[in-house]
């Protein structure tokens, strides 16, 4: 180990940085889509099985395949960095959806009709009420979409878009074993603090009830 | 809203799957009183107390409120302004599970934009009025309370914005028999301090007699009897006759 570090140490460092960042831009991305999308189809709920449907075959495209043919796509072929971050969106796009929707629809509906009876707008239900208490349920959402994009995120090195997954690559093409642990070890850590911290967060989102 | 009298006229529902909760109830209720509506089960007496805040629409028929027409409000703003102006209790799960006290009781005026130090000082008064200490319960969640408490802080809330119109679904269903005929005694002192329009519905014959001024008996959806409290148990209707031996009966065993 020790060794790895004292060899690898600055391109582990760097690598991780790289591998953080397509994770995070992904994760943005896909809350920026997925929360106000999965908000929507609690109002519109012939949109559920179509939406749903579509973020559902996305996430059993295998990544290898999914970076493959994304790659003669014009303004995504481009930019290896690009393309990975929005296959990463793809699959972290179907656990945030889910619970989103599975969260609000959760809710109590005599809760529900208690909002209603107070006078809430759609807007203030959403906000004071269906939200916070959705929003442990949403958070284990985003926590398996966090530790399945670290996981894939080390695909992306096939593509030329970095990441821990890079001396994974180069460690089986080379057959250096100490070379794949040099990646896998950073990587599986990764994704072991951030289901650790966002299982933290998730916990303290949790309403109490009785 | 300084009156606030009730009246359904002809109010039907039949719910999506064709299955009808209410067929043509009648009747009206005067401003300043209690009127329990008491039926079994499933004779529709929640959904006939939802269509008054409007979380019911009729299929037909119409509520009116004060004199106004609860059926042909359309809008947003003029919904919630109405549902402003009526207070709604229901069993104890109605309270919001992630809300202080304070701010379960502060809600309707959180909603109305008034500023957080009124919306303190009326949470305080409301709490107090429900028989609660404010300073030692307003930082509690409702999960660190009693059944009792939490039923007072759900009549506080409902309470907080002056209503003169109470709409209350079984307030004490969850309740064991002891604190039941304390919130019992409560209410009743405070409905007989406050001069609220009350809607009550429960399916306990000794409750409505001992709080409301009229019960009305509702059954597969049809009002059967409407009466005034005191004429009830002397009452030679079928339906309220079976209701009161049948609680006698029990009573008696």
């Amino acid at each position: 180990m020790m060794y790895l570090i004292h060899r690898h140490g600055w391109e582990i460092a760097r690598l991780t940085f790289e591998h953080l960042w397509l994770t995070l831009s992904a994760m943005l991305l896909a809350i920026g889509i997925g929360l106000p999308l999965g908000i929507l189809l609690t109002r519109r709920p012939r949109l559920v099985r179509p939406v749903i449907g579509f973020a559902n075959i996305v996430q059993t495209v295998p990544s290898l395949a999914l970076f493959g043919l994304l790659l003669p796509v014009p303004w995504l072929g481009e930019n290896a960095a690009r393309l990975a971050i929005v296959a990463l969106t793809g699959y972290a796009l179907l656990p945030i959806l889910r619970n989103t929707y599975a969260g609000i629809r959760s809710v109590d509906a005599e809760l529900a009709g208690v909002a209603d009876a107070l006078g809430m707008t759609a807007r203030q239900k959403l906000l004071k009420v269906e939200l916070p208490l959705a929003a442990s349920v949403i958070m284990a959402g985003l926590r398996t979409a966090t530790v399945t994009c670290v996981g894939i995120a080390t695909i992306a090195a096939a593509i030329g878009a970095g990441g821990l997954g890079e001396l994974i690559f180069r460690g089986v093409a080379s057959v250096d074993n100490g070379l794949v642990l040099a990646g896998a070890i950073p990587a599986a850590l990764l994704a072991l603090v951030a289901d650790a911290l966002l299982g933290l967060l998730e916990k303290k989102l949790t309403v109490r009830r009785a | 809203m300084p009156t606030a009298g009730v009246e359904f006229a002809k109010v039907s529902y039949t719910a999506d799957d064709g299955h009808i909760v209410l067929r043509d109830v009648s009747f009206s209720v005067e401003a300043g009183t209690t009127t329990a509506l008491l039926g079994r089960s499933g004779s529709g007496k929640t959904t006939l107390l939802r269509t008054v805040n409007g979380l019911v629409r009729p299929t037909s028929g119409e509520v009116m409120v004060g004199g106004c027409a609860v059926t042909a409000i359309h809008d947003v703003e003029s919904k919630s302004a109405l549902r402003r102006g009526i207070g709604y209790v229901i069993q104890e799960t109605g309270l919001f599970p992630h809300m202080t006290v304070e701010r379960n009781a502060a809600m309707a005026l959180e909603l109305a934009g008034r500023s957080m130090p009124e919306c303190e000082r009326r949470a305080r008064e409301v709490i107090e009025l429900a028989g609660l200490d404010f300073d030692k319960l307003r930082a509690r969640y409702p999960w660190q309370l009693s059944g009792g408490q939490r039923q007072r802080v759900g009549l506080a809330r409902a309470l907080a914005l002056d209503p003169p119109l109470l709409l209350m679904d079984e307030p004490f269903g969850a309740l064991d028999p002891l604190t039941r005929a304390e919130m019992q005694d409560m209410l009743k002192g405070l409905l007989s301090e406050l001069k609220k329009t009350v809607l009550l519905v429960t399916h306990d014959l000794n409750e409505a007699l001992y709080l409301a001024d009229r019960v009305v008996f509702l059954d597969d959806g049809e009002v059967t009897a409407d009466l005034p409290a005191g004429d009830v148990l002397r009452s030679q209707i079928s339906q309220v006759k079976d209701y009161v031996v049948a609680v006698n009966r029990r009573g008696n065993e």
